[in-house]
């Protein structure tokens, strides 16, 4: 280790003023603090002894995270695609290998582009490099549909990186979360190739890996056969037209976007947020609450003009990405509300707005997202009343003791 | 009254004093008087280099409010006024003379003039603290209460600093009777679970439990009192409040404290027996570990205390000695990624949150300085109605108004040493909150 240590210690004078690279001074920093925990102490006037908590421990739990619901979507890609091949025997590795092919290049492209432009705006402001991109990068490439062109994947995290975040300062400033502003932007920028029936199953052969679908090929994900659907008895069926059940949308061998299907994955992930505290347990309660009672409400009073109030509150949770919003897009920290009180009415509202968007818009099936998105934008709003309160506690309290 | 806090911070760290450990008398010969100690106090010398000095001679006074001054606390010769940049007084130091003999009086006082201007003087105001501004207290303007607080919670803390053996009861009644002729309210002292000394006549006894800052006089006022603009209240500790009643009833000044000596850099962690302002090579010589990497010593807490030399003085207020490792000669491997139970976290995602065994924590900062990312970390650590995180951003906005509706009178840096040592983003929050102390002051004076 200690080879490593001083190689860092020889070339590092390089990167300082007045060195070759100190172009790349940022780069440079951002590896020697990734590989070795720096060594600077504190300042007079601070504290004398720190926490061990910093901002690459939090990020690499939301990646752990993370993990379970994108190694469930590499599975559930393959077993998509052999299903609509027809295929009734699974060879899991055959799927995994499948899956993982497919998603490999996305997964490079969205951390190429977007390190490579936090990179080169932590240089040009002279900053260290902020971690918050290592969860986007893994995030954005598990809302989208797995085939999404590379291209597009590109373009979507730029515009998101730089017009989401940098513009406002970076890490820890965005208004809106930065992954879900790339998925709006591939939404509306790219309606053909992000919605309808024929994104969601992966259809091409990978590095030449597995049998390509014919072009012709459909598939529908759940949400979007409600859509369509007008009776009270709706029925969900799977790629190969065998009925889906609650159990198998709860697994998540559904089609859907790569790594938001599996609500079991989910709650995983959920676990270990919470097990650690770097979630806020009340977002992701009231986002849970909010969904439910906007359910129960919808499916009290059922409407065929608005089929998806037919389904059940608690099947509404298992569907579509809510509960992937519910555990890793609501409780982003620099996104939500920020004060106690507000956390739990921005929550419940994200769970409310969700429902009721994919009930009573039936153009749109998905709600879980723009909820997010609109909530984001209010959050301040909310906490402005919040803080509001306590100012207001602050000046009654001033009255009354000088009366 | 009892009041229970909640919110806080339990550090278990290395190095802590046993209850029943011995008070050991280490003697000096000299003593040094920083006036950086002593926030809003402007220092003014008014001895030379050379002069003799008595216990309770002057050496420093403030430039507005002439009346506070801050004394020598033994008898002897200046031997040196120690100046910084742009002149700037870092400390009068004092050689140790023959013991004179006195010939002390009690001291009668009247009214409430008489009182400020005995502690103002005798160099006591200048060991109180005044909310709003955390600040020396200024003599003048109506007092609306007055805490003084028994309980220290802070990291290491060992009660033998706090009700230390050279007062008694009747010194701090002595005291009291006089902080009423100030105040137009109460006097509250609070005090730990298991206090032996009784109710002090003339206050209100206040039991205190919970995590530090609970022992901060700030947190108790704001849960009993809160300070709304343009009240004032000064706080104290026991020992403060010691010496003014020792003065008052015998006319002598006890500048003795029994400071504790702490901290996983230790040996033998203990207790002695000084005086204010002593040189810490003495007080510190038998109880180091030997060690070869580079240390941190810290007058104080490791929260909110002053990193000193080897050759430095016992700093306000004048409790406690903390040594840590500093930690700058030592590499660890991605530090983030680990999952060694040594490592001291508030957050479970290290293993050592579920440790029961001491840390020996160093000075590293374990990580970049980073945006407010997390929400609500704050509030953990700050058992108050304060909405820290807003607070700070006003500060930073330089914005008044906005500083003074979040309540900016209540708080002092202090108060936010906690959420510091448990921020994500190594936000310097005392520093922040110090500066907006100082802004808003110069703003409205």
């Amino acid at each position: 280790m200690s080879r490593l240590r001083n190689y860092l210690d020889k070339v590092k004078p390089n990167f300082e003023p007045g060195g070759k690279y100190h172009a790349f001074h940022s780069v440079f920093d951002g590896f020697e603090t990734f590989l070795y925990t720096p060594r600077t102490t504190s300042a007079p006037g601070s504290v004398h002894i720190h926490d061990s908590i910093d901002a690459k421990r939090t990020m690499i739990i939301v990646v752990l995270s993370l993990l379970p619901c994108f190694l469930f979507g590499m599975y559930n890609t393959g077993y998509q695609h052999w299903l609509a091949l027809g295929e009734t025997v699974m060879p899991f590795w055959d799927l995994v290998l499948y899956g993982f092919l497919t998603i490999l290049p996305r997964v490079v492209v969205a951390y190429v582009v977007g390190l490579g432009i936090e990179f080169a705006f932590a240089q040009w402001r002279r900053e260290e490099i902020q971690e918050g991109f290592l969860v986007t990068g893994i995030i954005v490439t598990m809302i989208c549909p797995a085939e999404i062109p590379l291209w597009m994947l590109a373009v979507a995290v730029a515009f998101a990186v730089v017009f989401a975040k940098e513009v406002f300062g970076g890490t820890g400033y965005n208004v809106v979360n930065i992954a879900l502003i790339a998925r709006a932007f591939l939404f509306f920028a790219y309606p053909a190739q992000m919605s309808g029936d024929k994104v969601y199953v992966a259809t091409g052969a990978p590095f030449g890996f597995g049998t390509p679908l014919p072009d012709t090929f459909t598939g529908a994900t759940p949400l979007g056969q409600i859509a369509t659907q007008n009776g009270p008895d709706i029925v969900l069926t799977g790629i190969n037209g065998q009925v889906i059940d609650a159990w198998q949308a709860f697994v998540g061998l559904i089609p859907g976007s790569f790594g938001e299907t599996s609500t079991l994955c989910i709650l995983i992930g959920a676990v270990l947020l919470l097990a650690t505290g770097i979630a806020s347990w009340r977002i992701m309660l009231s986002v849970v609450v909010g969904g439910l009672v906007t359910g129960l409400i919808a499916n009290a009073f059922t409407s065929p003009l608005y089929p998806a109030s037919f389904i059940p509150a608690g099947e509404q949770l298992l569907l579509g990405g809510f509960a992937f919003a519910a555990v890793f897009m609501a409780t982003d920290p620099v996104t939500a509300a920020r004060t106690t009180t507000g956390k739990y009415i921005y929550g419940f509202l994200i769970g409310a707005i969700a429902i009721i968007i994919r009930t009573y818009n039936t153009g749109y099936p998905e709600g879980a997202m723009l909820a997010v998105l609109l909530m984001n934008c209010f959050a301040p709003l909310i906490d402005h009343c919040v803080v509001q309160a306590n100012i207001n506690r602050r000046l009654k309290r001033a009255k009354t003791s000088r009366a | 009254m009892k009041l229970k806090l909640k919110k806080g911070l339990k550090l278990n760290i290395a190095g802590s004093v046993a209850p029943d450990a011995k008070i050991e008398d280490v003697a000096v010969t000299s003593v040094a008087i920083c006036p950086e100690d002593y926030p809003g106090f402007v220092p003014k010398v008014c001895v030379h280099e050379g002069d003799s000095v008595s216990i309770g001679t002057a050496l420093l006074f403030d430039k507005v409010h002439t009346d506070i001054k801050l004394v020598s606390p033994i008898a002897g010769t200046v031997r040196a006024v120690v100046r910084g940049e742009r002149r700037k007084i870092l400390r009068i130091e004092i050689a140790a003379g023959p013991k004179e003999a006195t010939n002390p009086s009690p001291m009668k006082v009247n009214d409430g003039t008489a009182a400020r201007r005995l502690l103002a003087e005798n160099g006591f105001l200048a060991l109180m603290r005044q909310r709003p501004y955390d600040i020396v207290p200024s003599p003048e303007g109506e007092v609306r209460n007055i805490f003084v607080t028994a309980i220290d919670t802070a990291p290491l803390a060992a009660s033998a600093s706090m009700v230390q053996p050279f007062f008694d009861k009747a010194d701090y009644e002595a005291a009291v009777n006089i902080l009423n002729m100030v105040t137009s309210g109460k006097v509250y002292i609070s005090h730990p679970a298991g206090w032996q000394l009784g109710d002090i006549k003339g206050a209100e006894m206040v039991e205190v439990s919970g995590p530090h800052p609970a022992g901060n006089a700030g947190v108790q006022a704001a849960n009993i009192s809160p300070v709304n603009k343009g009240e004032i209240i000064w706080t104290l500790d026991l020992p403060t409040l010691g010496r003014i009643g020792k003065y008052v009833r015998t006319g002598e000044w006890e500048w003795r404290t029994v400071v504790t000596i702490a901290g996983p850099e230790v040996n033998t962690p203990g207790l002695s027996a000084t005086l204010v302002g002593a040189p810490v090579e003495n007080l510190l010589a038998s109880h180091m570990k030997p060690a070869s990497h580079h240390r941190r010593i810290i007058s104080g807490n490791v929260l909110t205390g002053t990193a000193i030399g080897n050759d430095g003085y016992l700093r306000y207020p004048y409790r406690q000695i903390t040594v840590i490792a500093e930690g700058d000669d030592r590499d660890e491997f991605m530090g983030w990624a680990s999952l060694s139970p040594d490592k001291m976290s508030e957050s479970a995602s290290f293993p050592g949150h579920f440790r029961k065994a001491p840390f020996v924590p160093d000075a590293r900062l374990n990580g970049g300085r980073r945006a407010m990312i997390m929400s609500g970390q704050y509030e953990q650590y700050i058992p108050m109605d304060i909405l820290p995180e807003y607070l700070l951003k006003a500060i930073h906005a330089r914005d008044i108004e906005a500083m003074e509706r979040l309540g900016i009178y209540e708080v002092a840096p202090e108060d936010f040493a906690a959420a510091e040592y448990a921020d994500t983003s190594k936000i310097p929050l005392q520093s922040i909150v110090r500066e907006g102390l100082d802004y808003i002051r110069k703003e409205l004076e």
